[in-house]
């Protein structure tokens, strides 16, 4: 009998797949609140093809008794709803893995592969609760019998999802659910496998939510007030978020024609009072840079949450990489100042968002929040009272009749005024201009003008975010990191065991923290693990603090790293390492 | 009404060419705004590059002087911020219809309570002399040695089309009149499209104010403003143009249609957020 967790793990992974539209992403959704519902703590992290229909995605789903975050490559329980099944899922698939599903149609698929399986028609069973558009159901709650008592716990999920298409729509989902948990139950009964997961009681103080809407309510936490974009993988989630919470929350927030009309509204409505952020992915960052030049020059806080995806161009939309760390910080002609912060956790998503309001009203610069497809599709459970809600001080002035938009300032960052508060006019230029914003060609007062915004970057590295250290103080060897890969990076050294390793993560690139060369310099190896082929952040390392990185473990095939992935390039580095002292 | 010389600046180092139209068009805007009452602290006047966009240089007003072909959606970004506002976008036909021609398209569809007074003058001043998105076919300029071949751009045509809910022709020649199409403008609950006639001294000899006299004409008398296609029979015409306000139909804005104003009508920066309404929010859909 195959017992879950394996042996040495703490958690159950399952993964889900099938092709596009045939719901997949629902399923993640009820897995995430069911496993919540029943006391475990739960990861989700989904892969998918650029296309609406057909294809093959899938979702990871992780469930244990303590906090899980990271992408594992093993699988202990696979539910394809189809054939069609990837290289990338099918080569995870170990003699220990227990695949549900029609094996019959699966047979090519899995064929020459060694598994446990158990013969499920999804489809036929389907059917027989009244239409093969109940499959993914089904599967949902063939799994809910593995872990649940009763099917009755998916009832208010089902209703929560299906409420508002009517109550035989519920039921109709229910009839699937009852079907689907009894062959559940069957399976434990058959004697197949067993669970023995224990319950981490009562969740309620925690919710469960993904990186998107981690960034969402940041900003709104951040007092955003503004949002528009166009739409692009893996940015959109944000600006749906917005427009439809736009009401709820009073944020202005619009869909518009291309991503150079999204920043150049976004600074307009800065430099109208709002809280302004723009949400888009490289290629229109791209577009965008013109305008994000224009936010440094105006000196109009903004906030771009840039996610990333494998460039160059349009690369791979539904994918992720860690290719444009070096783009965030260089994008944009003449000089200016601007931070950049890299979240790792979905906490930091929150906080991160939030914290760009902050920086950007009080230095009045832009600021770039860099995700990645990974993160935007991670979901896991927090302590909702990790996150700060406190409502932040939007640094506006009421002006007076003598009021000059850029009077210069010890610190570079002028009182700002908006349009309509007070009895001053309020006058920003995309040219070089005087304190009351006007044009003159006049080279001292260009001297001046730039050095004072210039300096402002003074104000911003004094507030730097520190790198985390995760791990021992008296760390031999470091494992530096950055953005979305950090929560892997951890759970893969946690596996090795090196009791004198720890993790750095860089939580802000840009500016970096003073302290950040120290922690380089205390250890003997520095190794990076970076989603790219060039080693970005290492490039930023060399150029601020003339550091250099040997050793790196870098990704760039269009998938996050696994926890796996890490620990074997990890050992690779280690016994080359050996090997040659 | 107040008196237009409030908008003047003092110390204003004013860099157009002696006779440019751009003067006549800010002394009407300058009166207009002054007959309707506004004062300078309640206007902002949005601007991309080009001669004509370094109006709000000259002249009293919030200003943003921003990119090339970008005061579009800046100025929209300013309304969607505060909608009480009176808001300009000013530039000539380069900036609006060339570098922001989809801009252009877009804002018509989505209808801010803004003004777009775009100065023609069929020619590009600043960069000297080359042609522009509304240059006739066969004018010769530097980058046009054997004659312009893109067919000119229909601003007006191009509006109506895409959904204006105003738009108007007025000819800098005649100030009187382009006043009072800019307080109409002004007046109207929505996108206003002004596409002000203007001669270049310096670059455009074929579009001479000569030129603009002979092929323009005053509206008729009992012109029906709100009939769609008699204002697109009036904008297709192509040897003399009317003078006026060719087609006016309100329909909702922008701003009043944003969820933001549906419950609050407070600008942007006058709102605090809510800690409770968001830990309320956080409860109910990820708890």
């Amino acid at each position: 009998m195959q017992q879950f967790p394996r042996k040495g793990n703490r958690d159950v992974s399952i993964v889900l797949c099938g092709a596009a539209g045939q719901g997949v992403q629902a399923v993640e959704e009820l897995l995430v609140r069911l496993g919540k519902n029943l006391g475990y703590h739960v990861y989700a992290n989904r892969e998918y093809m650029s296309r609406v229909r057909g294809g093959h995605n899938s979702t990871a789903v992780r469930m244990a008794a303590s906090p899980v975050r990271a992408l594992v490559d093993r699988i202990d329980i696979l539910v394809p709803l189809g054939p069609g099944i990837r290289e990338n899922v099918l080569d995870r698939i170990d003699p220990q893995t227990l695949v549900l599903g029609d094996m019959k149609e699966l047979e090519g698929d899995l064929a020459g592969r060694t598994f446990q399986s158990v013969h499920l028609p999804f489809l036929d069973i389907a059917k027989e609760a009244g239409g093969a558009v109940f499959a993914n159901v089904v599967a949902t709650a063939v799994i809910a019998g593995l872990f649940a008592d009763t099917p009755e716990v998916l009832r208010p999920l089902v209703e929560q999802r299906f409420g508002a298409k009517g109550a035989d729509v519920v039921e109709k989902n229910m009839a699937a659910v009852s079907l689907g948990f009894a062959r559940g139950q069957e399976i434990l009964r058959s004697g197949v496998c067993s669970f023995s997961l224990a319950s981490s009681g009562s969740l309620e103080d925690r919710i469960a939510l993904d990186g998107a809407d981690a960034v969402s309510t940041g900003a709104l936490a951040g007092g955003c007030s503004f949002c528009c974009g166009y739409p692009m993988s893996p940015a959109t989630g944000i600006l749906t978020f917005m427009i439809q919470q736009g009401e709820r929350f009073g944020v202005a927030a619009e869909q518009v024609e291309d991503e150079i009309a999204a920043v150049n509204m976004a600074v307009g409505a800065s430099y109208g009072g709002a809280r302004a952020m723009v949400t888009t992915s490289g290629g229109g960052f791209a577009l965008m840079t013109e305008g994000f030049s224009l936010a440094g020059v105006t000196e109009s806080p903004l906030v771009v949450h840039l996610s990333q995806r494998p460039g160059p161009a349009t690369g791979m939309a539904t994918r992720t990489e860690q290719g444009d760390l070096l783009f965030a910080l260089h994008g944009g002609h003449g000089e200016f100042p601007r931070a950049i912060l890299a979240p790792g956790t979905l906490e930091e998503a929150f906080f991160c968002t939030r914290h760009a309001f902050y920086l950007a009203d009080r230095y009045q610069v832009p600021v770039v929040v860099l995700t990645d497809q990974y993160l935007m599709n991670t979901y896991y459970d927090l302590p909702l009272e990790a996150l700060d809600l406190e409502s932040l001080d939007p640094h506006i002035v009421e002006t007076s009749r003598e009021y000059r938009r850029y009077e210069d300032a010890e610190d570079g960052v002028s009182p700002r005024g908006v349009p309509g508060h007070g009895e001053g006019l309020v006058g920003v230029d995309s040219h070089e201009h005087d304190e009351e914003g006007h044009v003159w060609e006049n080279f001292q007062l260009r001297a001046w003008m730039n050095s004072k915004r210039i300096r402002k970057i003074e104000g911003l590295r004094y507030e730097a975010l520190e790198p985390t250290l995760i791990g021992p103080e008296n760390y031999k060897i470091l494992l530096l990191c950055w953005g979305s890969t950090r929560s892997i990076v951890e759970e893969a050294l946690e596996n090795l065991g090196w009791k004198d390793a720890a993790v750095l993560h860089i939580l802000q690139p840009w500016p970096l923290s003073e302290k950040t060369l120290s922690y380089l310099e205390k250890a003997g190896r520095v190794i990076a693990v970076e989603g790219n082929a060039t080693a970005q952040l290492c490039a930023l390392l060399r150029l601020e603090c003339g550091f250099e990185v040997q050793e790196k473990v870098l990704t760039w095939k269009g998938l996050q790293f696994s926890v796996e992935e890490v620990m074997e390039g990890l050992r690779e580095l280690s016994s080359k390492g050996e090997r040659e002292s | 009404m107040m008196d237009p010389r409030q908008y003047d600046l003092p110390g204003a180092d004013v860099a157009w060419c002696p006779g440019c139209g751009n003067f006549q068009i800010m002394e009407s805007l300058k009166e207009a705004l002054a007959e309707l009452d506004y004062a300078p602290e309640q206007v902002v006047l949005v601007s991309g590059i080009g001669q004509a966009a370094k109006m709000p240089h000259f002249m009293k007003g919030h200003f943003f002087n921003g990119l090339h072909g970008r005061a579009l959606p800046v100025a929209t970004g300013m309304k969607a911020a505060n909608p009480e506002m009176l808001v300009f976008a000013i530039g000539g036909d380069g900036d609006m219809y060339g570098e922001g021609g989809n801009h252009f398209l877009h804002t018509i569809r989505r209808n801010p309570n803004l003004v777009n007074l775009v100065h023609n003058n069929m020619v590009y001043g600043l960069t000297k002399g080359q042609y522009s998105p509304t240059s006739p076919l066969g004018l010769v300029t530097p980058t046009s040695p054997r004659g312009v071949t893109n067919v000119p751009v229909n601003p007006l045509a191009l509006a109506l089309v895409s959904g204006a809910s105003f738009v108007a022709r007025a000819f800098s020649g005649n100030p009187e009149q382009t006043k009072g199409i800019i307080k109409k403008a002004v007046l109207h609950k929505g996108y206003a499209l002004i596409d002000v006639f203007q001669p270049c001294v310096s670059f455009n000899r074929v579009n001479t104010f000569k030129w603009y006299k002979d092929h323009t004409y005053d509206l008729e008398e009992g012109y029906d403003p709100t009939d769609f296609r008699g204002a697109m029979e009036k904008v297709l015409e192509e040897d003399h143009h009317a003078l006026g306000v060719l087609y006016c139909k309100e329909r909702p804005t922008f701003e009043e249609t944003l969820g933001a104003y549906a419950r609050d009508p407070r600008p942007l920066f006058r709102r605090e957020r809510s800690e409770q309404a968001l830990r309320a929010f956080l409860e109910e859909r990820y708890g």
